[in-house]
């Protein structure tokens, strides 16, 4: 029986320390042990994006991430996109937008879409299609998630100062 | 997934030696997307799973006009595509990382990964062979060298031996008047394996109208990534026209023996070799002017 690891990593800005198997997930353990279950699992092999989180400011599936690989690693979750009990603009925009229906896509979805507008403020239908699609929706059409992140890229645009464009 | 033990060498000598005293029942993890899958699923068991990321000559990605590029085995996609000088010099590599599966994907998957795992459908694998890539290797018996197209065997096999690991993937430096391309055939715009896909590279004279050199290789239309020796040598000396295009997707098609499956028929298959050889070759010399 191979031996529980240890695992000492930065999870939303905290450090966690945690004990897994080596053939656990870091989806299992961010859902299990850390009880961060906003990360959810679709298909548990790499192809829905459900279970997406930002490892080193890099957005991956933790489905096929294994635990004991965080070790020393920044791992940012859907839990962290809201600050001091406010919605993120992101998180704002697919509300008002219905841009979600059952929501079990929505986590992953808000954190590469948060990722994108952090790439570029500012990307076409085109690009948005292109860097969400390891992300997949049952039940929306993707229509009202693309005009949901567009509306988020004018929020968050607007806010900035206009010296910085 | 069946238990199994990690570890992860801090260098290569390390790496060897773990995979040796597993004798072939320890599996190699760079960005995990074909292994902790085929794990899970039972395609394939270890007793040891050996991450390679800890080792500097595998994470290493160095490049310079004068020497070419040196990509590390375990280098993900992300870091070649968005690394300007990179996918400059080498586009049908650009244009393969940029296309396997998804973002979260590309912050995983390697290039090492993607040849070692040895799919037919493989797209970065015909980047690999126009490019007339070395693969560096390292095992028991000291380091050797294989060329790209020599390094897949047959689907999902490869040529290295137990307790052999790749180390990197060594690139020419760019030569004068050259260019690439790689496209591939899937019938959704994005995330999904190719039906068939094709590399180009070409060398064109200083005026850029005549194909000096030319190589070309394809995918998923065969037991493994395939170099299309017939019509590489035929384009020298050509026009860089159309006309010779077509003819050279006419010989590029003569190395398909793809199989029939549900994403495309033999005939299919056969059909897009030669027109992803024309395309490919009419980007590459575009991207050569
Ligand atoms: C959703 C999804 C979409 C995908 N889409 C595509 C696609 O569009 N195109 C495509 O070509 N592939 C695709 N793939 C397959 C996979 O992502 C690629 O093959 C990828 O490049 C593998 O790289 P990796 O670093 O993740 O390899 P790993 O999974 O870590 O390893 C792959 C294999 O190579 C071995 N290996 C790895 N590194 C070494 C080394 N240094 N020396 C010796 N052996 C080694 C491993 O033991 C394993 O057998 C997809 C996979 C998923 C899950
Ligand atoms: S649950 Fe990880 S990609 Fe689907
Ligand atoms: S809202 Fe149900 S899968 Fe997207």
């Amino acid at each position: 029986m191979p031996r529980r690891t240890h695992v000492a990593a930065t999870v939303n800005g905290e450090e966690v320390e945690f004990l897994c198997e080596p053939r656990q997930s870091l989806l299992e353990v961010l859902r299990e042990n850390l009880r961060l279950t906003g990360a959810k699992e679709g298909c548990n092999n790499g192809n829905c994006g459900a279970c997406t989180v930002m490892m080193n400011s890099v957005p991956v599936n933790s489905c096929i991430v294994l635990a004991v690989e965080a070790d020393g690693a920044e791992i940012e979750t859907v839990e962290a996109i809201a600050r001091q009990g406010h919605m993120h603009p992101i998180q704002q925009c697919f509300l008002e937008g219905a841009a979600l229906q059952c929501g079990v896509c929505t986590p992953g979805f808000l954190v590469a879409a948060k990722a994108l507008l952090e790439k570029n403020p500012n990307p076409g239908e085109h690009e948005i299609r292109f860097n969400l699609a390891g992300n997949l929706c049952r039940c929306t059409g993707y229509d009202k998630i693309v005009r949901a992140v567009q509306d988020a890229a004018e929020i968050m645009q607007s806010a900035q100062p206009a010296a910085v464009k | 997934m069946i238990p199994f033990d990690y570890a992860a060498p801090a260098t290569v000598e390390e790496a060897v030696a773990l995979l040796a005293e597993k004798n072939g029942q320890a599996k190699i993890l760079a960005g995990g997307t074909d292994i902790l899958v085929q794990l899970r699923e039972g395609l394939r068991r270890a007793e040891l799973v050996v991450d390679v990321k800890k080792i500097p000559e595998l994470t290493d990605l160095n490049y310079s006009p004068e020497t070419g590029l040196v990509l590390g085995a375990a280098v993900p996609c992300y870091r070649i595509y968005e690394n300007a000088a990179v996918a400059a010099a080498y586009p049908a590599l650009a244009d393969a990382t940029r296309i396997v599966g998804g973002w979260q994907i590309q912050s995983r998957a390697s290039v090492g990964g993607n040849l070692c795992n040895a799919s037919p459908a493989g797209d970065t694998i015909p980047p690999l062979i126009v490019y007339d890539v070395v693969c560096r290797i390292a095992g028991p018996k000291g380091l050797r060298e294989v060329s790209a197209a020599e390094f897949c065997a047959a689907p999902g096999r490869n040529v290295l031996e137990p307790g052999e690991l790749l180390i990197s993937l060594a690139f020419p430096p760019v030569a004068p008047h050259s260019g690439s391309a790689y496209q591939r055939f899937i019938p959704r715009n994005e995330m999904d394996i190719a039906v068939a896909g094709a590399a180009s590279w070409v060398q064109l004279d200083p005026a850029g109208k005549t194909i000096e050199k030319a190589r070309i290789a394809l995918a998923a239309v065969s037991p493994k990534p395939v170099y299309a020796e017939e019509a590489s040598v035929w384009l020298a000396g050509k026009p860089a026209n159309e006309e010779s295009f077509a003819h050279a997707g006419e010989l590029a098609k003569k190395v398909a023996v793809p199989i029939d499956d549900m994403r495309g028929t033999r005939e299919y298959r056969v059909h897009l070799a030669s027109v992803l050889t024309r395309r490919t070759l009419a980007d590459a010399v575009k991207r050569a002017t």
